[in-house]
């Protein structure tokens, strides 16, 4: 009974959200399939959390077609999200009670039987390194150690899909890792992974396929290495001048790099040697305060295609 | 350790959840919420629920009682007043508890802790959902009104043992016919401000005035009126005429309807917000 459509876990056809007037999906096609790990990248307001909210089914599509392992959302809503797992981006943890009560609740929700849940809520709290403070209340964890229950939460149903939306959001750098970690660890063992972010960060390290969305519209998608080669050059050259120099300076510099961006706080010169640009700048008897050679990253891939960074 | 999921399904993979099999099944997957919730809270509710309807009864019943002399006729047909005080305060009691149950804890599960979010997450639905905690405000009226009945019989202010086990159920009947409203309620409302007017404006005039302690015969013909269209009256009265023996039929059919339609049009009502707030 496998088929090529059951390797298609989600599949989204000129899919529209609109709330009243106001239209926060404008017609986006995606294609998730078995084992990928896919990404949703943009900045706030994009319709990243509104199109993750239309997959999870528990919002209802305005119009085109969604498919959720070749199910429709609105006709067979419970029985999706009884085999997806969801990271919302804020918690919704039940903070007065204890970390193991918390998995144990929600497993129950699935019609998971009482033992079984049990036992796969200690596999959770070791697998999410959270067996130490099974029974603290959630109101005590860190941010970083709610965000882990709640993905040991999500995986509670063994889910053919994961979405997570804005999994790192809030959390500083450690908890960062720690939880890229886990889901690393996830993507290896082949869980089908979708998430939102506007780290580009956490997408690169995370996504092998990602879209990059605008204004409700998916502007480019591809691996990040693909966007990075189709919509930026191999290097960026990073200059600061001045307060105020900016503006002055971008024109005598324009012809030194293949495009030039200029940000309130530096000027981006995109250029396939980075160093060497650098060099005829200073050769130009222009003294920046700070200058550095970087690779060219998502960031840019967004900057280029949006004249706007991705988080400001 | 076994998390994955995605690995093609067939005999060795993954279990799968049944889909849901009936009306029951989904409310029945909250049970384990709902009991963890009240062996998180039972002993806060301990004083509110129990101990102070009893010094209601001690006060007003037995003490200020003590001083009316009424006439059976009356006080509705009971022999004292805290014959007649007891009924009453049995189903205003059903009608706070509900109270309670409805307002700051769900606008909590909507907004501040976001409870609803993480069940409507999953295979639950939001007519489950209402369902089960529905389920849970009966139960909360039914122990504290079994309690305060059991601790009135002493007493000697009931009539028959019959009248006092159909009241019981009357009272579940009286908190659900609160509950589904102000549960429809609390679901539309932006936040919790507008509470402290529900009861103020709500809540207390009608437990002061539909009839638990006094006649409202004693009111001046409009209120009276006002007071008859009151669902706490409908309650009162059926819950008192059971524990006195006093049973008119048709006025007890009257208010079973009234009540009745109350709790199911709030039903749908609260089924219909709750949905139209989460699901967006």
């Amino acid at each position: 009974m496998t088929t090529g459509a059951e390797e298609s876990m989600i599949r989204a056809v000129d899919l529209h959200k609109s709330f009243g007037a106001f239209e926060a999906v404008r017609g986006i096609d995606v294609d998730v399939r078995r084992g990928e790990s896919f990404g949703f990248l943009g900045p706030n307001g994009a319709g990243k959390s509104s199109t993750m909210r239309m997959i999870a089914a528990v919002s209802p599509v305005t119009s085109g077609e969604l498919r959720i392992l070749g199910m429709d959302p609105a006709v067979d809503g419970p029985s999706i999200r009884g085999r997806i797992g969801v990271c919302p981006q804020e918690d919704t943890l039940d903070t007065e009670l204890n970390v193991r009560d918390n998995l144990y609740i929600y497993g129950r929700y699935f019609g998971i039987a009482r033992a079984e849940v049990r036992q796969r809520s200690e596999e959770l709290l070791e697998f999410v390194q959270l067996t130490e403070k099974a029974g603290a209340k959630v109101e005590d964890l860190s941010g970083g150690m709610k965000r882990r229950l709640t993905i040991a939460r999500s995986l509670i149903n063994r889910p053919d899909v994961l979405l997570l939306d804005e999994p790192t959001t809030g959390l500083d750098p450690q908890a960062r890792h720690v939880v890229w970690d886990r889901l690393f660890r996830l993507k290896q063992q082949g869980v089908t992974l979708v998430l939102t972010t506007h780290y580009m960060d956490e997408a690169e390290q995370l996504c092998d396929r990602l879209v990059v969305m605008d204004k409700g519209l998916i502007v480019a998608q591809g691996s990040p290495t693909e966007l990075i080669r189709a919509h930026s050059t191999r290097e960026v050259a990073e200059l600061r001048f001045r307060i105020g120099e900016h503006e002055a300076v971008a024109p005598k510099l324009e012809d030194l790099a293949e495009r030039l961006e200029v940000l309130p706080d530096r000027i981006l010169l995109y250029t396939s040697d980075g160093e060497e640009a650098i060099a005829k700048v200073h050769e130009r008897g222009l003294d920046p305060v700070m200058s550095l050679v970087r690779r060219s990253s998502l960031e840019d891939v967004f900057l280029r295609l949006t004249g706007r960074t991705l988080v400001d | 350790m076994e998390l994955r999921p995605s690995a093609p399904t067939g005999p060795a993979g993954p279990t799968r959840v049944a889909d849901r099999t009936g009306a029951f099944d989904g409310a029945g997957r909250l049970v384990d919420y709902w009991a963890t919730v009240y062996l998180r809270t039972w002993k806060g509710s301990v004083v509110s629920s129990f101990l102070v309807p009893l010094l209601y009864i001690l006060a007003m019943g037995v003490l200020l009682g003590g001083f009316i002399k009424g006439d059976p006729s009356k006080l509705e047909g009971a022999t004292s007043y805290l014959a007649f005080v007891a009924p009453g305060m049995v189903a205003a009691q059903a009608m706070t508890t509900v109270f309670g149950e409805v307002t700051y804890p769900v606008m909590g599960m909507i907004k501040w802790q976001r409870i609803y979010y993480s069940m409507i997450a999953t295979p639950l639905t939001v007519g489950d959902i209402v369902f089960a905690q529905l389920g849970f405000v009966m139960f909360r009226v039914a122990t504290v009104c079994a309690v305060f009945l059991a601790v009135m019989s002493p007493f000697g202010v009931f009539a028959s043992w019959w009248g006092v086990l159909v009241a019981f159920f009357v009272q579940l009947l009286i908190g659900l016919a609160f509950a589904t409203p102000i549960f429809a309620l609390t679901a539309a409302m932006k936040d919790e401000s507008a509470f402290s007017l529900v009861f103020r404006l709500g809540m207390i005039p009608l437990f002061l005035f539909s009839g638990a302690f006094f006649p409202i015969t004693n009111l001046s013909a409009a209120m009276e009126w006002f007071a008859r269209l009151t669902p706490l009256w409908h309650g009162v009265d059926l819950t008192r005429m059971l524990v006195l023996g006093t049973v008119d039929v048709s006025m007890a059919v009257v208010h079973v309807v009234y009540l009745g339609l109350l709790a199911a049009a709030g039903w749908w009502l609260t089924v219909r917000n709750l949905q139209r707030r989460l699901v967006d």
